[in-house]
């Protein structure tokens, strides 16, 4: 054998096999997360397509599989997700705009408000469960109602809704105030006609996603007392459910037509979170702004 | 704003430089009138120096050139003349700048009336991601001006010789022009607030030969009506365009090599380019040094 096709050859079969199993784990621990949520989406919708019909939504919870239905769930989350973005929406931007455009960073304050804020994105949601119980239902004296579970809620996601405004709001470029600035813009009117306008695209996708959040959250909605039957469709200040308390209930009564009404209320939850994920993917692909 | 007594202020570094911060003598040029009077300026970063003791006089409808090695202060030093340098929270201004007399950073005056007199154009060019009309109708409309719009916008862009370019596009997006539109679209922008005084800070460095020669063409129009500061790296750019050209330099301290713009002359554009005052500029003017 000449030396030179010696060269070209491997250096030895042992490097091969480890970048084979190497590869080979990689992929395996992509098929685990994938099979397993594959599997899940198969199940729900093999067991809850048959029950996903007009009684479901329209109907109210009943004793009796055929006249079960999650209208009041559907409606009460809808009703939150509508609060909610009344009230996480102006709050967070105008956080992320003082703390972009108007907090000097190189004071304390600012940046342990900073620290702060990012470690509040992490707080476990049960805790402002218990936030909400203390405060809202009991030291407001606002009760067991369905304000109290939105502004709960409007507190779990309010953290992810300022880091991502701000994201948005730092990406626009700072010629572009610069030039607003130079023309004799005052900094109202710099952030008012510039700076917001160019963040919305990165804004939006940012509350949405926050929103979807929101929407499976079951932890902080009983601890403020969402209760697990409710017949008559929410109002503001009365008791309430949500999708995911109400999914829960069904699972655990013991008929078996029920666990299926659960799955069918299972795709309903998802339908709204995959609509809102889509939607904000397209935000942001539509709106994206390039400099 | 405030009329100020200029002998009231006390011109520290402007003592120093006295005789290196000299204008031009026995001119034309030197009995215009004053636009810009700066005495003892010194510009503080988190309390370190970048350019300090510079005093001169800038005239009105000509050209002024700031040239220098980079570093030496000059983009500093313009920002000065419009406080854009009070958006950075760091910076400190010391000395006087008058402006027509009054002073520039006096206690009543507002940064934001400053910035509608004295207008800016930036290094790159930076349009609004809107449309043609939108973004020299900004200035405009943030002042109020919302009467004959149409035609404010028309003569700014007729002003920056962009109009016959643009005038059946001015709806499209700002960003669809190329470099040199883009960059005179900006000058047009910062035409529309009828401004005195339009500070340029290298505003043909980021563009090809051809668009900075219409850049060229375009100031020595524009100086007619307003008064023009420009700062550029190119030389023969400053011998082309300016009327006066005010040399800057870095001075390196010995003891803890801390680097300091300064003025190092200041006189018609001409003398500083054939037979300048100081052995430092006519090394730069000649290219022996930066």
């Amino acid at each position: 054998m000449s030396s030179d096709a010696f060269r070209l050859r491997s250096r030895s079969r042992g490097d091969r096999t480890r970048g084979v199993v190497f590869q080979a784990l990689l992929l395996l621990s992509l098929a685990i997360g994938f099979v397993t949520l594959g599997v899940l989406l198969f199940d729900v919708l093999r067991r809850g397509i048959p029950y996903l019909d007009a009684t479901l939504l329209t109907k109210p919870p009943s004793a009796s599989p055929e006249e079960a239905g999650a209208r009041p769930a559907i409606l009460a989350t809808i009703y939150m997700m509508g609060i909610l973005l009344l009230t996480v929406v102006p709050i967070g931007v105008g956080t992320a705009i003082y703390l972009e455009e108007y907090a000097n960073k190189e004071r304390w304050y600012n940046r342990l408000l900073d620290l702060n804020i990012q470690n509040l994105a992490a707080v476990p949601s049960i805790v402002y469960g218990i936030l909400g119980l203390a405060f809202l239902v009991r030291g407001l004296g606002l009760g067991r109602v369905l304000l109290a579970g939105a502004l709960i809620l409007t507190l779990l996601v309010l953290p992810t809704v300022i880091v991502s405004a701000r994201e948005a709001i730092r990406a626009v470029p700072d010629s572009i105030r610069q030039g607003g600035y130079a023309l004799g813009a005052t900094q109202w009117q710099v952030i008012w006609r510039q700076v917001l306008p160019s963040a919305i695209p990165g804004i939006a996708t940012g509350s949405i996603l926050a929103l979807a959040r929101a929407i499976g959250e079951t932890a902080p909605l009983i601890l403020v007392g969402a209760l697990t039957y409710v017949s008559f469709n929410p109002t503001l200040m009365g008791p309430f459910t949500a999708l995911p308390i109400q999914i829960y209930q069904y699972i655990s009564r013991p008929q078996d037509e029920f666990k299926l009404i659960a799955a069918a209320a299972i795709i309903v939850l998802l339908a709204i979170l995959l609509t809102m994920n889509a939607f904000a993917i397209w935000l942001r692909n539509r709106y994206q702004k390039r400099w | 704003m405030t009329e100020m007594d200029s002998t009231a202020t006390p011109p520290r570094m402007a003592e120093v430089h006295v005789e290196t911060a000299v204008g031009p003598k026995d001119s034309e040029l030197s009995r215009r009138e004053v636009v810009f009077d700066v005495q003892g300026l010194e510009v503080l970063y988190a309390g370190v120096p970048a350019l300090t003791g510079v005093s001169l006089k800038i005239h009105k409808n000509a050209v002024t050139a700031f040239i220098g090695p980079s570093g030496c202060g000059k983009s500093t030093f313009i920002r000065c003349f419009n406080r854009m340098n009070d958006l950075i929270p760091s910076a400190c201004v010391e000395g006087t700048i008058l402006y027509h007399g009054a002073d520039l950073y006096g206690s009543e005056v507002d940064p934001v009336e400053v910035r509608k007199l004295i207008g800016m154009v930036f290094q790159k060019p930076n349009p609004f991601p809107k449309s043609i009309f939108d973004n020299i109708a900004f200035g405009p409309r943030v002042l109020g001006w919302n009467k004959g719009l149409a035609e404010r916008v028309e003569q700014a862009l007729r002003r920056a010789a962009l109009w016959d370019e643009v005038k059946d596009r001015l709806k499209e997006s700002a960003l669809s022009l190329s470099g040199g539109q883009q960059q005179r679209l900006c000058i047009a922008r910062a035409l529309s607030v009828e401004p005195e005084v339009i500070l340029m800070d290298e505003p043909a460095s980021a563009l090809d030969p051809i668009s900075t020669h219409r850049i060229e063409d375009l100031m020595d129009e524009l100086k007619q009506q307003y008064t023009i500061v420009i700062v550029t790296h190119n030389m023969q750019q400053a011998a082309r365009v300016a009327d006066m050209t005010a040399f800057f330099s870095v001075e390196v301290d010995e003891d803890d090599g801390r680097r300091t713009g300064i003025l190092v002359e200041y006189d018609l554009t001409q003398k500083i380019f054939t037979k300048p005052g100081d052995q430092r500029t006519e090394d730069y003017v000649t290219g022996r040094f930066g």
